[in-house]
């Protein structure tokens, strides 16, 4: 029994070509992420599921897992960072959760409460980023896009569309939609894609579902994210490979 | 000795900056545990109290963000009067409802409310000196004065607000966890 990892002194066991990420949410061990998705290639833009690997900070979702590393995830130096990291997301978009549709479903919130994230500490942006109401089933609230470029990645690889791209660079780097006009009503995007359903925070919205969900009942009302971990075991190989 | 050594009462602060004293009222949702609390604290300035003015107080406890000239000078009061320093509410953290305004322009809005809108305007911009100025952006309390403890929540739970002051007073550091803590 060779193919086995250490991650904060338990052992994780893997199949060769998994990566880090894959192989601890597989065995029950959770560590928080924004871009990963278990149905999608790694990305590893998001930089919350940082961990050390023999002393070096890595992607867990990008790094794939050896025999004998080990790795430590839930060091106070490591949630510091991960917490800094949620902090900047926070300020950096306008994250004002009590009119937020997603509020109680969003992961960005659910890892704000799992690392105990008190206050956005760093200075607000406040960005004007309008929304785009267009589409008639669907609402875009840019303001709380973390580029995670899950949609984008949805909307090219599964639905076959291109509906959303990032465009510009560095602080100014933002989420659009392919479209002359760059409005979501003049895109083939329909509420049945793929795209509509994999953004991890509260941008790409059902029109008339609203607060449906009582407060006490939604997706980490009951239980903290890192209890949610089943949810987040990647998808059989096969299904992957289908994809590419 | 017959007489333990009385325990002087922490003296507490509170106001509601730009805030809707949503928070002031979860606070009192807290029942009838405002019993016990008053035999362990007592109030200086608050809307509870009326008191008009900060004195030296152990916590002061501030809802809402700075929205208006007012605002700063009400926060810089209760930071040199009280040793520590409590954010309650998605207000006081981020600035919440009121900052909504932040990416539009000041008098575009007095403008419409005021003189424009149908519904409410014809009156003018209020201009009596009395009234303070508003700021141009509405800000989080840390990014004016320095601030020790967050209670985030809109508001945060009357559980949380007790959880978080029966920390503080017996001298642990406050910690609210999953349930307690939430930002909506
Ligand atoms: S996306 Fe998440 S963090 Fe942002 S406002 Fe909505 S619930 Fe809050
Ligand atoms: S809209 Fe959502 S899924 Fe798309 S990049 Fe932004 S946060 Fe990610
Ligand atoms: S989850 Fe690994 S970088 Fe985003």
């Amino acid at each position: 029994m060779s193919d086995v990892f250490n991650i904060d002194g338990r052992e994780v066991p893997f199949t060769p070509g998994q990566t880090v990420m894959q192989a601890a949410l597989t065995a029950g061990v959770f560590i928080p992420h924004l871009c990963y998705h278990p149905e999608f290639k790694p990305h590893g833009s998001c930089k919350l599921c940082t961990v050390k690997v023999n002393g070096q900070p890595a992607s867990s979702c990008t790094l794939p897992a050896a025999a004998g590393m080990e790795v430590e995830s839930n060091t106070p130096e490591i949630l510091d960072k991960r917490k800094m990291l949620l902090q900047m997301l926070l300020v950096e978009g306008n994250h004002f959760c009590p009119s937020c549709e997603k509020s109680g479903h969003c992961k960005l919130q659910a890892l704000g409460y799992e690392l105990e994230v008190m206050t956005p500490h760093f200075n607000q942006f406040y960005p004007n980023r309008p929304v785009d109401a267009s589409h008639h089933d669907v609402l875009l609230d840019f303001n709380r896009c973390i580029l995670c470029e899950l949609c984008i990645r949805a909307s090219a690889e599964v639905d076959k569309k291109n509906v959303f791209a990032l465009s510009g660079r560095g602080i100014t780097k933002h989420l659009i939609v392919n479209a002359e006009s760059g409005r979501l009503a003049d895109t083939d995007f329909a509420l049945a894609d793929k795209a509509a359903q994999v953004c991890p925070v509260g941008v790409i919205l059902p029109k008339r579902v609203g607060f449906a969900v009582p407060i006490g009942q939604r997706r980490f009302d009951a239980a903290p994210i890192s209890a949610h971990v089943d949810e987040f075991v990647p998808v059989a190989p096969a299904r992957q490979g289908e994809r590419q | 000795m017959n007489a333990q050594a009385v325990k002087p009462k922490v003296r507490i602060a509170t106001t509601s900056l730009a805030g809707c004293f949503g928070c002031h009222m979860s606070f009192l949702d807290i029942d009838e545990r405002i019993l016990p609390l008053l035999d362990v604290v007592e109030f200086d300035r608050s809307p509870l109290t009326d008191i008009k003015r900060c004195g030296p107080c152990d916590v002061g406890i501030v809802e809402g963000g700075v929205c208006n000239a007012e605002n700063v000078h009400v926060l810089r009061e209760f930071r040199n009067n009280c040793k520590i320093l409590v954010a309650i509410g998605a207000c006081a953290a981020n600035g919440g409802l009121p900052a909504q305004r932040n990416h539009l322009d000041l008098r575009d809005i007095l403008e419409e409310v005021y003189q424009t809108d149908p519904g409410v305007g014809h009156g003018g911009i209020p201009n009596d000196p009395e009234l303070p100025l508003p700021l141009n952006q509405v800000h989080p309390i840390h990014e004016v004065v320095k601030v020790d403890y967050f209670l985030p929540g809109c508001p945060p739970p009357a559980d949380a607000i007790w959880k978080f002051l029966t920390d503080l007073i017996a001298g642990r550091t406050p910690h609210l966890g999953h349930g307690l803590i939430h930002y909506d």
